[in-house]
């Protein structure tokens, strides 16, 4: 496998209900490959995360993974309000989501968190009123 | 401890994937923050929730979780149940509360909460 696998998804941020569509996919694209269920795990759970967080924040965006040799990739992209200041928003707790979100069980301040407890790199690029592109590299076991 | 004693223990009523109520557990999660959920990994869990969206079921699909306890009688919608259907999750219903359910599985030795960081 020289050339990486490429996935992508476009987020639909409308839909809360429908909001993980793309992680639950993967997480099946994945298994189909072989990978290891650990592996499996933290890329789903990091990229679900992050697929909210799109719909919650930033009206949905676009989502691709690539999976090479050794590591799969999750790139998220939208074009969203962008996040002011990033070391806050990736401290446990800290949440701008609206209270509406949290009667559905999410906007908590847990989701970027998760994304780098899951991750094990995760990179952030955002300006303000442009938009957030994030990278996850998860390597393989 | 098996699904089906899970059942048995809190009364539940049993809404889909009957054919893995054989499956063990090895650990609970009570919580209706779906992403304190995804905070902690548990191998082969049981969620017991009040929260009912369609997040719910792909929370314990991305967490690999066998089995999802819906509290207070609360009643999962029909594509809810045709999604946990679709990954093998045992779906059940019990009149009890948050506290009484998850407080009945732990005096019945389901304390284990092996935290994986």
């Amino acid at each position: 496998m020289s050339e990486p696998l490429i996935f992508n998804f476009d987020v639909d941020g409308n839909d809360f209900t429908s909001a993980g569509q793309a992680s639950v996919q993967i997480k099946k694209n994945l298994r189909q490959l072989g990978l290891s269920p650990e592996t499996i795990r933290r890329v789903s759970i990091a990229m679900y995360e992050g697929e909210i967080n799109m719909v919650i924040h930033a009206g949905g965006g676009k989502a691709q993974v690539q999976v090479d040799e050794e590591k799969v990739t999750i790139i998220l992209e939208d074009n969203g309000p962008g996040i002011k200041n990033i070391e806050q928003a990736m401290q446990e707790g800290y949440s701008t989501a609206p209270d509406a979100i949290r009667s559905l069980g999410f906007g908590a301040g847990m989701g970027l968190p998760n994304m780098k407890r899951y991750s094990d790199e995760m990179n952030i690029e955002s300006e303000v009123g442009v938009g957030t592109k994030i990278v996850m590299k998860v390597f393989l076991q | 401890m098996k699904i089906s004693t899970i059942k048995e223990l809190i009364g539940a009523e049993v809404l889909c994937s009957e054919d893995s109520l054989g499956r063990h557990v090895y650990s609970a999660c009570g919580c209706d923050l779906m992403s304190d959920v995804l905070a902690y990994v548990k191998d082969q869990a049981v969620l017991l929730t009040g929260l009912v969206n369609p997040q719910v079921i792909r929370t314990a699909i991305m967490m690999d979780m066998v089995c999802v306890v819906f509290v207070r009688s609360k009643e999962p919608t029909e594509e809810m149940i045709a999604l946990a259907k679709e990954s093998g999750i045992v779906l059940l219903k019990t009149d009890k509360r948050l506290y009484e359910a998850c407080g009945i599985l732990y005096s019945n030795g389901l304390t284990s909460n092996k935290v994986k960081q």
